[in-house]
């Protein structure tokens, strides 16, 4: 089995631990050893965690001739490894790189891509099963390829580690035609603000139709800024252009998986839930007790946000100063 | 410009799904039907465009016959002309769709010079088939952009990555793929609905090749039906809350 992964702030990403958490699950004699694929030399915190991933031989991609983000090149590297390989399964997550690439390496390789994959079984035909709406309904499906290309629906795993061993490392050169060096990525990094990343924040204060308008996020802001967490909203707030599109958290959004997710007047499309429902704790802030994200709430409670926000602000600032 | 925008029918989602008795699909006969967020920023860019530059939008749908329904709404807002390729209604898995997409494009008369697609379909979610269609027809693909800009024949495409951003230069003819936020799709007007009438929708009947990702049934989550404290009533409730966020260690 080969596993694409990737490396952020100088470590092994974590939707590329859940991935090959993942691997070890279901690779069975069919489809180990488990090798993986990178394409930078992985950083010195990066070999240490992939050796406790029960990895047996990372392979570099060498995309030569290319300076930067190239999805095309990298693809077609990773497809004739899988080729070179005779891999049953390539594996990725399901991040923006990762969906991009491998939807490159199947279309190279003329197999059949299952995205969002929560879980794989392998057999003839083999099954998955994956997150359709954004997670709102689960899809069986059966899978015909060779090899089963599938990348793994984020944050549905907990990374857990294997025995510590040692990896191999090998490079891999493909032949890279014109078409595939023509798209590469230049990096541009973000301003240095200060704010929180909202697609990384530990807790996510969001607004949805509830909220009224721009200024009735102010309180919301002063929540996240308290909790050190970030604001975000539903997709009815961005259509009515009270705050950025940045800030959407939804299936046409950004995803989100906080450790606590604060909904305030969002009654709970689907559209919003398939951003924010592998949060780990969900509190609801609602005045309609009926409302459908009630039924991903860990807590609520029943009330006008304009009066509840205050006086959790308030409560908020009294335990902080003590 | 010439420019393809490939939008797929889908349910309105709503609140929640409820599934058919088979288990094999979302019961739709109280829904309407849409395009995905994304795929309407596509065409309202295609529109801007062509506004800018002169040339067609052509608006493809492969689905039920009442396609032609959703390229109705697009061409309300601008679009010139549509294409459904008329399935029986069962699902056609990506590779299948991308054939189809191609065969289309290449017994259409008009050379496009850009193809647009949503960076994922609102219902599957594969995120691959305008990458398939750029392999098949050996052009430049870049997915799931939020900014772009053409100047001289090269489309200036940009991504959010992180706190960054990525930036690409591609020269047309291109595949892009898009993601909401692109533009403020515009609403249509009366006269533009009027206008939409008596625009061209060609159809052609599609056979469905087997499917090699092949639906066998659906399921709603298992978390849809959680349990759900309540904390209490109104600004009352606000010591609980903090005690709760103390619990989960959110505060000290």
């Amino acid at each position: 089995m080969l596993v694409f992964i990737e490396q952020s702030d100088g470590g092994i990403d974590d939707l590329s631990l859940q991935a090959l958490t993942f691997a070890r699950g279901v690779a069975g004699p069919a489809a180990a050893p488990i090798e993986a694929v990178i394409e930078q030399p992985p950083a010195d915190a990066a070999a240490t965690s992939l050796r406790r991933q029960g990895v047996s031989t990372l392979h570099v991609l060498q995309t030569t001739g290319v300076d930067g983000y190239a999805p095309a090149a990298l693809a077609r590297a990773l497809a004739e490894l899988a080729q070179q390989r005779t891999a049953a399964v390539v594996l990725a997550p399901s991040s923006d790189h990762g969906n991009e690439v491998m939807a490159h390496a199947a279309a190279i390789l003329d197999q059949p891509l299952a995205t969002d994959v929560l879980s794989l079984t392998m057999g003839a035909p083999a099954t998955v099963s994956r997150a359709r709406w954004g997670g709102s309904l689960v899809e069986h499906a059966e899978l015909v390829g060779e090899p089963l290309m599938v990348t793994l629906a984020a944050h549905s795993v907990e990374v857990t580690e294997a025995p510590p061993a040692e990896f191999t490392v090998a490079d891999f050169a493909a032949t890279l035609s014109a078409l595939d060096t023509m798209v590469v990525a230049a990096k541009v990094q973000g301003e240095g603000s200060n704010s929180i990343n909202l697609a990384d924040a530990k807790v996510v204060v969001s607004g949805g139709r509830g909220v009224g308008g721009t200024e009735g996020f102010t309180i919301l802001e002063e929540l996240a800024d308290l909790l050190g967490g970030a604001v975000g909203c539903s997709r009815v707030v961005t259509s009515a252009g009270w705050r950025p599109h940045t800030d959407q958290v939804g299936q046409t959004g950004t995803k989100v998986a906080p450790d606590l997710y604060i909904a305030c007047g969002i009654s709970g499309a689907t559209q919003h839930l398939a951003g924010c429902r592998t949060s780990k704790t969900m509190l609801v802030i609602n005045n309609d007790p009926e409302a459908s994200i009630m039924a991903h709430a860990d807590y609520a409670v029943i009330g006008d946000l304009h009066t509840v926000l205050p006086a959790i602000v308030a409560e908020v600032r009294k335990a902080q100063s003590q | 410009m010439e420019i393809l925008v490939c939008v797929k029918r889908v349910p309105m989602s709503g609140g929640r799904f409820v599934l058919t008795e088979d288990g094999r699909d979302i019961e739709t006969k109280r829904l309407g039907f849409t395009i995905s967020p994304h795929e309407e920023c596509a065409v309202e860019e295609a529109v801007r465009l062509v506004e800018a530059n002169g040339g067609t939008v052509t608006v493809l749908a492969l689905g039920v016959p009442e396609s032609a329904e959703q390229i109705r709404e697009q061409m309300a807002i601008g679009a010139d002309r549509g294409i459904v390729l008329e399935t029986d209604g069962a699902e056609w898995d990506p590779q299948a769709t991308a054939d189809a997409i191609v065969a289309a494009v290449q017994q259409d008369d008009t050379a496009f010079d850009l193809l647009m697609f949503g960076n994922e379909s609102a219902d599957s979610s594969g995120y691959q088939v305008g990458i398939r269609v750029a392999h098949q027809l050996g052009l430049p693909v870049v997915a799931g952009l939020k900014s772009m800009n053409v100047t001289e024949g090269v489309v200036r495409a940009e991504r959010p990555a992180g706190t960054g951003k990525e930036v690409f230069d591609v020269p047309l003819p291109a595949v892009v793929t898009v993601r909401e936020g692109l533009n403020l799709p515009r609403y249509p007007s009366v006269p533009g609905r009027i206008r939409a009438k008596k625009k061209p929708i060609a159809t052609h009947e599609v056979t469905r090749p087997p499917a090699r990702l092949n639906k066998v049934s659906l399921e709603l989550p298992a978390d849809q039906g959680k349990r759900v404290e309540i904390l209490g009533n109104g600004a009352e409730a606000a010591p609980d809350v903090v005690e709760v966020f103390r619990r989960i260690g959110v505060i000290s």
